[in-house]
């Protein structure tokens, strides 16, 4: 296993051109949990040229919309939604100083496009671990449309975070590079 | 006759939710634990020992295994004798849904039209029922929290009769190929074969719920189970589609008689957590 790359929010670009594809990270600091309805908000709020609930310059947004958090929790069950839902408002977002995603599965040739013309990074986190995912997330709060419940926009502090650089900001990508070497 | 009350609905299903959001069945356990042993990618390695991992917390805690805790599909058995007092059946089944939900924080996920406005319900209801009418005097429930991002990279063909084994094999692989890490691989893939277009994705769903790699009692279909297996896993698309040769943990087929025009195809897939619970009143 390779070495464990700290990284801290909001990234820096000089430090995240640095990070390759298949590369295992640990993210520290606050992301943005935001899912298919609020992307769909912010696209809009872009589109009528308003601002939007939060500032995105350098920022993570995490797909994600955790359980309700138990007593004595500080966070709910929560892990990556897939990402391809989001692609038609990723482009958007990126061009407004979005510099990271953490997601799951395929992204469209358009987002990677932008993903290399904005220099960001798209990070893999492990679809289906929630309960561990949480562990590493400190503190959770609602910033955004309350009103959509799981689909809110959320604020997670997060310490040591685990990901893989998927999509690194050269455009190289991990689900390309990979799958073959064990194809039969 | 024997009397049920809509209450005893209402727990039962309520219990049998909370047990499917927290524990993993063993055999599901077992069959990762197997995967890990002969998972040749190192990156595979690290996400199976991840889920394994995950797998533990979420029933030490009795936290959700994962976030999107499903739409709630039900699977019920009615015995012909059995008479329901007190209630009414699909308001206990959506009752007992909706305190599981609430009671045991797990996620709200549905929303009421699919098209327009898509407001969340804030209950989880109403919940999926399939009802099946058998002797006895007994309810058996079997309820599958479904996670959409396995349900979404599924798919349904009308192959034609000419198509056989070889049409069955292709179309099963190139819809796992196409899901890549999309569904949260390892995967299991639920096929249903023959009755109708509706049907054969109802079996296809029920059959992913089957004891884990137990082949069909057919030996024709259980080779076909070994084989669409086998082709998956050289797709090498891996644990979390990150690369490797466990892509699927297992392949259930189950078929019915159909019409002498058609041959559907239906594949439900599953992410490798597999909720499922049952329970008998």
């Amino acid at each position: 296993m390779k070495n464990i790359i700290k990284i801290t929010t909001p990234l820096d670009a000089k430090k995240i051109v640095k990070l390759k594809t298949g590369d295992f990270v640990n993210i520290t600091g606050n992301i943005y949990g935001a899912r298919d309805a609020a992307h769909k908000r912010f696209f809009e709020l872009i589109e009528k040229g308003k601002r939007l609930p939060i500032d995105l310059k350098g920022q993570i947004i995490f797909y994600a919309g955790p359980t309700p958090t138990k007593p004595r929790h500080s966070c709910g069950s929560v892990g990556p939604t897939t990402s391809y839902r989001m692609d038609p408002y990723t482009p958007t977002l990126l061009n407004k100083g979005l510099k990271g995603m953490i997601g799951k599965g395929f992204r469209s040739p358009e987002v990677i496009k932008s993903i290399k013309k904005n220099k960001a990074v798209y990070f893999g986190a492990i679809g289906g671990t929630a309960a561990l995912i949480s562990k590493s997330i400190r503190k959770s709060e609602v910033v955004a449309y309350e009103d959509l419940g799981a689909e809110a926009v959320f604020r997670f502090y997060v310490e040591d975070f685990p990901a893989i650089v998927v999509i690194d900001t050269y455009g190289n990508n991990l689900y390309e590079t990979e799958p073959p070497k064990y194809m039969k | 006759m024997r009397e049920i009350k809509a209450n005893q609905i209402k727990n039962k299903v309520k219990e049998l939710f909370l047990k499917a959001n927290f524990y993993i069945n063993p055999d599901l356990m077992q069959r990762l634990k197997k995967a890990l042993v002969e998972e040749n990618s190192p990156i595979g390695r690290y996400v199976l020992k991840m889920i394994i991992e995950n797998n533990k917390i979420a029933s030490r805690e009795e936290v959700p295994i994962c976030q999107d805790t499903g739409l709630a599909v039900v699977f019920v058995e009615v015995g012909q004798e059995v008479h329901l007092v007190d209630g009414d059946f699909t308001e206990a089944i959506n009752q007992g849904v909706k305190e599981a939900y609430q009671e045991g924080y797990l996620r709200k996920s549905v929303v009421d039209d699919p098209v327009f406005e898509r407001k969340n319900t804030k209950t989880n209801t109403p919940a999926i029922i399939y009802t099946d009418i058998v002797p006895g005097d007994k309810i058996k429930f079997m309820v599958m929290p479904k996670g959409f991002g396995s349900e979404n990279m599924s798919a349904i063909a009308m192959l034609k009769p000419a198509d056989g084994e070889k049409g069955i094999v292709d179309f099963v692989v190139e819809t796992v190929k196409k899901a890549g890490p999309n569904p949260c691989p390892p995967t299991i893939i639920g096929v249903g074969i023959g009755g109708t277009i509706d049907k054969a994705m109802v079996i296809a769903k029920k059959a992913i719920v089957r004891k884990i790699n137990q082949p069909n009692k057919n030996p024709k279909f259980a080779a076909l189970e070994k084989e669409i297996l086998t082709k998956i896993n050289n797709l090498g698309i891996g644990p979390a589609g990150l690369g490797g040769n466990i892509t699927s943990l297992a392949v259930h087929i189950d078929y019915l008689p159909t019409h002498i025009a058609g041959m559907p195809v239906a594949v439900n897939v599953c992410c490798h957590a597999a909720r499922h619970a049952e329970g008998i009143l």
